[in-house]
């Protein structure tokens, strides 16, 4: 066989080729198929169950495909109110959940503790714990809403490249999962609570002795 | 008799049988000495009939002003018959704030159960003789019990809303250029407290025992058997939101079943406390999210019952009813669905459900401006009347379409071989211990119960409509979702007569409306028939513009209670099926 005819791309082939980088094929690919995980806190699951029925149809953009387990899931929508029992297990989902993983808020309770804000079980807001990537107000969000949320996600995707992504570096940026104590404890904060517990028992202790 | 005991009062009711029980009146509430509170609730139950108890919840008469003298708790029980129908009999037990105990009634009626453990967990008020007297909403080891007067929260502010301008002078300085969030004004820099004592290196949580307690490694026959625990949820595909089921399996056997909640615990009583009574109405939305129209309906009704000379005009009647049926229509053909998601036919009967679904939505949006929340009514009538042309898409959908996407459903499912195979005999709950566990809706009827709160005890115009009380009397899985099936077929023929019948006029009383009002002191409980089951509220009111104590008796929370005992004896793979045909939502169980 002669040299040029390894050269030669087939003319079956010559209209199926395309030249595009590594970026924006990994990025198109991702995007194109977010599969998020099936995973309803409050209120705002119904949204998005709605949002992936035949009315608004999630599947018209590759994200119908959702996901009990996290291992297999891309992004978590923390759809409704974060409350402190619960933290610690959104956490540790977070955690199960493969690399590139994306978080969206949906709503104001996963943003920033919304209507319910002010209760004494309630987190305000789940960036406390997790980094989000992309918030969606509304109380519920519409499906509309929460479908510009995703495209927004998408757009996001699509600007990472290869090179800088977090993901290929060594270690996993996992989040230490809270504990249940008297109250929600970030076992990050736990300095700032030990100085801050020391400070206000020497305050009583002062009030008491006067 | 000793000195220390007071004369028994004849004039009162029952101390005839239970000498020195009813140590007072106030209205038609009775309150009753601790210490006889069993013996009469035993006599209350086989002799006069009050076989269903409804509500059970506490009170902190703390900083109440005109129950300065009276002990600090009360525990408010209210009774019903379910054979003669008819109000409630309230009892009231109070105990003082050295010595929070009253004693136990789930001994005499289980419904009990998870109210006693709520109260504990929320006042601090003991209950011994419960079986099983641990926390509910929050987790073991929470610090204090937040319904209490005097525990506040990380982010108090105030007593009351609406809280005051935090510049009164208007003095706030420009160059900051945004406001305080509220994290930078709590004492630890987020929304939480801790115990001065605490110590995040060596804290402990403590141990939690289940109910059911039962030795894990046994001999059966000779056979060195092993029982497990399986934890299902809180994020499990078939949960229904975030709760957990702790079931102990022998082989694929339940042989104990314990539902853990909590995790979507918002806060709602305390929250309602602090605002005034228009602004709980959006919040009542948020209970059960799928029937937010129900959830204002009742709370209106109690607010209206308290409030006392209200005059609803007609056309408002109307439109609550349409509004609360077409509500019971959208959660039976969700619960439906759902139920069929759980045994295995995934997401095709839901997205069916779903469709009608989201045409009843378009409704509530055209009249209340939002899909699901829809906050749409007010003491005294609904926010606004519904735009133009509204009735008739209305009626169009009632006439049409719906009948025939019911008859569909249950074309399509109804003699499924699967669907009997999976669901008739299965989660078998008696029509005794319906009762006993004070479930409601559609549990109850489903166990052949024909109990309805809409006949029982009609409110608002309820009893002008010619309807069914649905019933079955299988009691299992598969009677449940008849009864559902059903029961949007007289939601159907109520909605035909009421659109029918809608006169046009006002939708609220002449009068400027306020945001604020007062309303006199008393307390009141209000119940409907929410699609879930029987939904109340409790308000206690000191006249000032905020309820003094606000309580809501959710449905799916106490059907609950009998999720345990239907589900013991039956594979681990039914517990799923028996808990999609309670049909709980979480925003309610939990508030």
């Amino acid at each position: 066989m002669a040299d040029h005819e390894y050269n030669e791309v087939p003319p079956e082939l010559q209209r199926n080729v395309f030249f595009t980088t590594l970026d924006t094929i990994y990025n198109w690919s991702r995007g194109s198929s977010l599969w998020p995980m099936m995973f309803g806190l409050a209120c705002c699951a119904i949204e998005m169950i709605a949002t992936a029925a035949s009315r608004y149809d999630m599947a018209r953009f590759g994200m119908e495909v959702m996901r009990p387990s996290p291992r297999q899931a891309d992004v978590m929508i923390v759809s409704g109110t974060v409350t402190k029992k619960m933290v610690p297990q959104i956490v540790r989902l977070y955690n199960q959940m493969p690399q590139p993983r994306y978080v969206v808020a949906m709503g104001s309770c996963a943003t920033a503790g919304g209507p319910f804000k002010e209760g004494y079980n309630v987190v305000s807001g789940i960036d406390k714990f997790i980094p989000v990537d992309v918030y969606i107000p509304g109380c519920p969000p519409t499906p509309e809403a929460l479908l510009y949320g995703m495209m927004r996600l998408r757009e996001k995707i699509l600007r990472q490249s290869i090179k800088t992504v977090p993901w290929y570096r060594e270690g996993r940026d996992d989040i230490p999962v809270p504990v249940l104590g008297p109250d929600i404890f970030d076992v990050r904060r736990k300095d700032d609570i030990k100085a801050r517990v020391r400070e206000l028992a020497a305050a009583r202790d002062e009030s008491s002795e006067a | 008799m000793s000195e220390t005991m007071p004369a028994v009062d004849s004039t009162l009711p029952y101390n005839d049988v239970v000498p020195g029980a009813v140590i007072g009146q106030d209205g038609e509430t009775l309150i009753v000495a601790r210490e006889k509170w069993p013996e009469l609730a035993r006599y209350l139950r086989d002799k006069e009939g009050y076989d269903y108890l409804s509500s059970v919840t506490g009170v902190d008469n703390l900083t109440h002003p005109k129950r300065k003298d009276v002990e600090r708790f009360e525990v408010v029980y209210h009774l019903y018959s379910i054979q003669r129908g008819g109000g409630p009999l309230v009892i009231k037990v109070r105990a003082p704030e050295e010595d929070p105990e009253v004693p136990s009634v789930v001994s005499i009626w289980p419904g009990a159960d998870f109210q006693e453990r709520e109260i504990w967990d929320l006042f601090g008020i003991r209950f011994p003789g419960h079986p099983n007297l641990r926390r509910i909403l929050l987790w073991e080891g929470f610090h204090g019990h937040p319904l209490r007067k005097d525990w506040k929260e990380a982010y108090y502010e105030e007593e009351k809303k609406p809280f005051g301008s935090r510049w009164p002078k208007g003095d706030y300085p420009r160059e900051k250029m945004r406001l305080p969030w509220q994290e930078e004004r709590a004492i630890w820099q987020d929304n939480v407290v801790y115990p001065t004592d605490f110590a995040p290196d060596t804290w402990q949580p403590p141990e939690i025992t289940y109910h059911f307690g039962l030795d894990l490694y046994r001999e059966l026959e000779g056979l060195k058997t092993d029982r497990i625990i399986v934890n299902m949820g809180p994020q499990h595909p078939s949960t229904h939101g975030v709760f957990r089921m702790v079931i102990a399996l022998e082989g694929e056997t339940i042989v104990g079943l314990e539902p853990e909640m909590g995790y979507l615990h918002r806060n709602h009583e305390k929250i309602g406390e602090r605002n005034t009574y228009l602004m709980n109405i959006p919040y009542t939305d948020r209970l059960d999210y799928i029937c937010s129209m129900s959830n204002n309906l009742g709370y209106v009704l109690a607010v209206e019952k308290l409030l006392g000379d209200v005059e609803v005009p007609e056309r408002a009647h109307y439109l609550r009813v349409i509004m609360a049926e077409f509500t019971r229509i959208v959660n039976h053909m969700w619960a439906i669905g759902f139920l069929l998601n759980d045994l295995g036919a995934f997401f095709t009967p839901a997205l069916y459900a779903i469709e009608e679904r989201e045409l009843i939505l378009d409704l509530f949006e055209a009249a209340s401006g939002a899909r699901m929340m829809c906050n749409y009514m007010r003491p005294g009538g609904v926010a606004r009347d519904v735009p133009e042309g509204w009735l008739d898409q209305a009626r169009k959908l009632v006439n049409e379409r719906l009948p025939r996407a019911i008859d569909e459903l249950d074309r399509y499912l109804s003699e499924n071989e699967i669907l009997l195979a999976r669901t008739k005999g299965v989660g078998y709950l008696s029509p005794e211990d319906a009762i006993a566990y004070s479930t409601s809706g559609p549990v109850l009827r489903g166990s052949g119960v024909p109990y309805d709160v809409r006949k029982a005890e009609p409110y608002s115009i309820y009893d002008r409509f010619d309807f069914d009380v649905v019933t079955e009397e299988g009691g299992d899985v598969y009677a449940r979702y008849m009864v559902r099936i059903r029961e949007m077929r007289e939601s159907v023929r109520i909605l035909k007569q009421a659109l029918r019948d809608i006169p046009e006029g006002p939708v609220m009383p002449p009068g400027k409306q306020k945001y604020s009002f007062r309303v006199p002191p008393g307390e009141v409980y209000q119940r409907i028939e929410a699609p879930k089951g029987e939904l109340g509220f409790y308000l206690v009111s000191d006249g000032s513009p905020n309820p003094y104590r606000y309580h809501v008796r959710a449905p799916s929370f106490i059907n609950l209670t009998a999720l345990g005992p239907m589900c013991v004896g039956y594979k681990v793979a039914d517990a799923v099926a028996v808990l999609g045909s309670i049909d709980i939502v979480l925003g309610e169980t939990d508030r």
